[in-house]
């Protein structure tokens, strides 16, 4: 099979007369963990939307594990629906402030993918459910909280049991660790890594938190003047002789952010 | 990735075969289920293993345990005995179902009685306090005018009120039609047509006109109140305004109250007219009696306190729309269920008191004999 998962070609996005992307290319490989950085504002969480087939670009193509995400939109309810080679089945999503549905306990959003998805009878999906809640470090007693009464470091945590909740082989993390306190966020780093070696995942993660960058992702992906700029490791992000790049790497927060011995 | 699953050689020894994933989960179980007998469970076959796969191998190795049996896992990959490792560390405790208490039939009816009845009259209360709030807040900005939104008040009159001129302008002359029709069938009998005259504006201009206005502004504006005020408390937009030192109540709630109040006695007339109008047109239709002699008869028969009974009772209705619709509003919680329902509630509120106020007030006007 081929280990390139994620294919984006001459991709496009216009919202009215801005124009977000203009021939964007991007390839993530299977099992590695790509950090998407770049300003505010510069198309980071579009792109993400746009793969995952939220936000239909102007031109392009993007293929991911083989499906075109746009002229097959993944979305969309099809009859495919229950079929486990759906694209839609083999990702998950985890959004900013993890976008679980309100009116359900943090069990049942986690149940509610496999309920749709699968037919599993609902103990063994309550007890998989569980495991979900309890592998992303949750207490067990949050299973039965709604998401209102969670904080928001509990909120992400939740939704990346969510995402989990069908074994995708992808994961999309949007700004997994921003709002979070350090020591949440560096577990919240661990435990991304973990699960992803564990599980063999490739990780998409949009991200500002250079601490995150250092502490998981393979290759790193900067994206600029409305295209993907250059990528490369962290060690080849410090020799990238572009201006952007530079202060978004040699800043005082990047410095602060290196560990220990590395330059 | 079928699944074969087969016994090798010695009894003691399992072997997986193919995927252990979610999507065949269940023929997996059903294979472990069988293995009561296995000390050692082979996975060099196994070609894929997701969490829910390890969990149920995780898990069959538990409930080996408990019956004193231990079981390892042989030539697992690396990858596998990582997934392994992580899903056994985080393996949930097997869940306790929480037993309900033995309960009966009419004590659950009795404490859901006295849940709402509590329940009603603490809302109650509160509707009261916070009519008590306002009203205070409006005394306040009729001492300093400068304070009032004049833009809000603007943008609401115009669509609370003007955008709802449309829908109560017909509603009024339908009803009015209704009431010559049904009017018209009952007076013929005893040759007494031209009474429909004071038949529709009677009751139109005392009672229908106001109460189907209002109750057509309850179903529009209160829930476009509660929703917009809601989804604001469910953003922290509230929050933001009280720490700027802003009152969501003058900011919010006095332009919403003070549109009502100068528009629903306005929609109201108009409603009153659309129903005579309409009235006129169908005995003119149905009875023949010409809008001149419809005329004639409305100024001789019908006075104006009849309207002006009517339309007295409009400010009221405005303050119950508003208030509820505002006060639901800020009750909305975190989650979205609590808009929903707090919009529905304050539709069905505000709808029961516009009628129960028209109700006392029929009453009131009858016993004064205005």
């Amino acid at each position: 099979m081929d280990d390139t998962v994620i294919t984006v070609r001459n991709l496009t996005n216009r919202f009215g007369k801005t124009t977000v992307h203009q021939n964007l290319d991007l390839d993530v490989q299977r099992g590695e963990v790509l950090g998407v950085v770049g300003a505010s504002g510069s198309g980071k969480s579009v792109l993400l939307r746009s793969i995952v087939g939220l936000q239909k670009p102007a031109t392009g193509t993007i293929t991911v594990l083989g499906t075109d995400v746009l002229t097959d939109p993944p979305t969309e309810t099809e009859p495919n629906t229950g079929d486990p080679k759906a694209v839609q089945n083999r990702w998950g999503v985890m959004f900013q402030d993890g976008a679980l549905f309100s009116s359900l306990t943090v069990r049942e959003n986690v149940e509610a993918p496999m309920r749709e998805k699968l037919a599993i009878d609902a103990q063994t999906r309550a007890v998989l459910a569980d495991l979900r809640i309890a592998m992303v470090g949750l207490p067990a007693t949050a299973g039965d909280l709604y998401p209102s009464e969670l904080s928001g470091g509990m909120r992400k945590r939740a939704g990346l049991a969510r995402a989990l909740a069908l074994d995708p082989q992808i994961l999309f993390l949007d700004e997994p660790t921003a709002g979070l306190d350090p020591i949440s966020a560096s577990e919240f780093d661990n435990l991304i890594l973990s699960l992803q070696k564990a599980l063999g995942l490739t990780v998409f993660l949009v991200t500002h938190d250079l601490d995150t960058l250092h502490a998981t992702c393979n290759r790193i992906a900067v994206l600029a003047q409305k295209k993907v700029l250059v990528t490369g490791t962290m060690a080849e992000m410090m020799q990238v002789d572009d201006p952007w790049v530079r202060s978004y790497f040699h800043g005082p927060r990047a410095h602060a952010a290196q560990p220990q011995g590395a330059t | 990735m079928s699944t074969e699953d087969r016994d090798v050689g010695k009894a003691s020894r399992a072997k997986l075969v193919g995927a252990v994933t979610l999507t065949n989960l269940d023929t997996q179980r059903a294979f472990l289920a069988n293995q009561s007998a296995v000390s050692v469970l082979d996975l060099s076959e196994v070609t894929q293993l997701d969490t829910a796969g390890a969990w149920a191998i995780a898990s069959f190795q538990a409930a080996q345990k408990s019956r004193g049996r231990e079981v390892t896992i042989d030539n697992a990959t690396g990858a596998h005995s990582l997934l392994l490792q992580t899903v056994t560390a985080a393996m949930p405790a097997s869940r306790k179902r929480r037993r309900r208490l033995p309960h009966h039939e009419a004590g659950d009816l009795l404490f859901e009685l006295g849940k709402a009845v509590s329940g009603f009259s603490a809302e109650f209360g509160k509707t009261l306090g916070f009519l008590g709030f306002v009203l205070s807040r409006l005394a306040s900005t009729a001492v300093h005018p400068s304070r009032l939104r004049a833009t809000a008040l603007a943008h609401h009159m115009q669509h609370a009120g003007l955008n709802a001129v449309p829908i109560v302008g017909l509603m009024g002359f339908l009803i009015g039609i209704v009431l010559a029709f049904q009017g018209a069938s009952q007076l013929e009998q005893f040759g007494a047509e031209i009474y429909v005259v004071d038949l529709i504006s009677i009751s139109m201009l005392r009672e229908l006109g106001i109460l189907l206005t209002a109750i057509i502004v309850a179903g529009r504006s209160a829930s476009a109140f509660t929703a917009a005020i809601g989804s604001m408390k469910m953003r922290e937009e509230i929050d933001a305004m009280r720490v700027l030192g802003l009152d969501p109540i003058e900011l919010l709630v006095l332009p919403r109250v003070l549109a009502l109040l100068i528009l629903l006695p306005l929609l109201g007339f108009v409603a009153n007219i659309a129903g005579l109008l309409g009235g006129a047109l169908m005995a003119w239709i149905d009875l023949g009696i010409s809008p001149a002699m419809f005329r004639t008869q409305l100024a001789t028969n019908t006075t104006v306190s009849h309207a002006l009974v009517g339309l007295s009772k409009a400010p009221v209705f405005a303050m119950i729309i508003a208030l509820v619709g505002c006060y639901q509003g800020l009750q909305v919680e975190g989650n979205t269920d609590s808009l929903g329902s707090r919009t529905s509630r304050s539709v069905v509120v505000a709808i029961f008191l516009v009628i129960v106020v028209d109700a006392l007030a029929s009453i009131f006007f009858s016993v004064w004999g205005v």
